[in-house]
């Protein structure tokens, strides 16, 4: 699993493009809100949390479609399917990997987004924990959704259209958390609700993630 | 001799063949019952005027929205269990059912909600949760479409409706948390014991829902006889092509 972990990681730091991506993308995205909603600095303070969580997710699920593909193709996950290491900590890795190469990127980025959006102070630590809470989440379902759309032709648009659903909990938690902090209200609950959907997730979703897969295989 | 011998395409296409008439007679009877009885004998409410008569379209489908995922659900994991053919096929044929249903309680929520609440719309938790169904829908029936290979796209909706399941459920508890209702609570007395609903508008409600349930069972068998005859099609097909 380590050694499945290293490959990814090796694989998306020297192929180039995907790593820094995600972030380009959120970067942007984030920049754009303001020419939409206009400069008035109390308004963007009021949406930035939400704004913060909302490009983080859709950067994550940027790279998805890459998760699994590149493998399906060329016939590596094949390989790895009949290796005597199990599908399901295969699919765990692989995530792990994601995670790395993209969540952890973006929980960094995001406090410096946070002060062009003028998101109040006292709500920094709360925006890093919750998002690095929220987004191992959001790789493990964005891998469940790569495993179900891998074998298609045009699974890019499918698996949005999936994944984006299963996205809904963990967004109203992260982004609430956040938005409490601004306001200076207790954020425990939220943010346990999101460890908590990122616990659950890490239990369940890679048995899910590999039964689409062995199907696919087959 | 079990009930699982009812599972065989062979023998559930005799008894569907047989029972599909009467069990359609039924549901079309008890849903005009309970609809005409609704419309028109009933007074109206003295807050709600006549919209209250919304309530025996909309209570309905939204019950059998919800009801035909649970469906969906069970006939996954029956698919996943047991390998059942048709398990698979009367999933598939539920779910654009069940999205009708949904688009049906959403659009009649927001015909009653502008006279009511001022607004087509509002972000309630009820209104959103159902937004969020419609959403599992319509990525369910796209995913049987995207799929060429009919069992691996059993295979993977089923694994879709069961994780789908545990988020939608979680979805309801987090739209609750995140807004606070304009909906109001259930007129419906089975979890709370209590009734909100007089007897005069109770009774014709309990036959429609009764005839939704009816009409929801007839919609399901003609559509799983359809898809087992356009499996049956397509198997003679592929039998023809390896003839040739």
């Amino acid at each position: 699993m380590i050694g499945i972990l290293k490959r990814d990681l090796a694989l998306a730091l020297r192929a180039g493009g995907g790593f820094g991506l995600g972030l380009a993308f959120f970067f942007i995205v984030v920049v754009l809100v303001p020419f939409g909603v206009g400069p008035n600095s109390t308004t963007l303070s009021i949406i930035a949390p939400g704004i913060l969580w909302i490009g983080a997710l859709l950067a994550c699920l940027l790279s998805l479609d890459r998760l699994f593909a590149l493998d399906f193709e060329d016939g590596s996950l094949d390989l790895l399917a009949t290796s005597p290491l199990p599908l399901e900590a295969i699919v765990l890795g692989k995530a792990i990997a994601h995670w790395l190469t993209t969540g952890l990127p973006l929980v960094l980025l995001a406090p410096v987004l946070g002060v062009m959006l003028n998101l109040p102070t006292q709500a920094y630590i709360t925006l890093l924990i919750s998002l690095s809470l929220g987004t191992p989440a959001l790789s493990l379902i964005g891998a469940f959704g790569a495993a179900l759309t891998v074998g298609l032709k045009r699974g890019g648009l499918l698996l949005s259209l999936l994944v984006l659903p299963l996205y809904i909990p963990t967004l109203i938690y992260g982004a609430d958390s956040v938005a409490r902090a601004a306001t200076d209200q207790p954020t425990t609950t939220p943010l346990i609700m999101v460890a908590a959907i990122t616990l659950g997730c890490i239990a369940l979703l890679p048995f899910a993630a590999a039964a689409a897969l062995r199907s696919n295989l087959r | 001799m079990s009930i699982w011998k009812y599972a065989n395409p062979q023998l559930f296409m005799s008894w569907t063949g047989k029972a599909l008439p009467y069990i359609a007679t039924l549901a079309v009877i008890t849903t005009m019952t309970g609809l005409i009885w609704g419309f028109f004998f009933t007074g109206d409410d003295y807050r709600m005027g006549s919209t209250v008569k919304i309530i025996y379209i909309h209570v309905p489908s939204a019950m059998m929205a919800i009801n035909a995922w649970i469906m969906m659900l069970i006939a996954s994991l029956i698919w996943l269990v047991r390998r059942h053919h048709v398990s698979a096929l009367a999933a598939k044929a539920a779910a654009p059912i069940g999205l009708i249903m949904t688009v049906v309680a959403l659009a009649t929520g927001a015909i009653w909600g502008k006279p009511m609440w001022g607004a087509y719309w509002a972000w309630d938790p009820r209104l959103t949760s159902f937004l969020i169904l419609f959403l599992f829908y319509v990525g369910y029936m796209a995913l049987w479409e995207a799929v060429e290979n009919s069992d691996t796209a059993a295979d993977l909706t089923s694994v879709l409706c069961l994780v789908g399941s545990v988020f939608a459920l979680l979805s309801r508890y987090a739209v609750q948390f995140w807004n606070q209702g304009l909906h109001q609570g259930t007129s419906v007395p089975l979890a709370t014991g209590e009734r909100s609903v007089a007897d005069v508008f109770f009774v014709p409600l309990i036959i429609s829902m009764l005839g939704f349930t009816l009409m929801f069972i007839a919609l399901l068998l003609l559509r799983t006889r359809t898809e087992v005859r356009a499996r049956r099609i397509s198997a003679l097909q592929a039998r023809a092509r390896l003839a040739q």
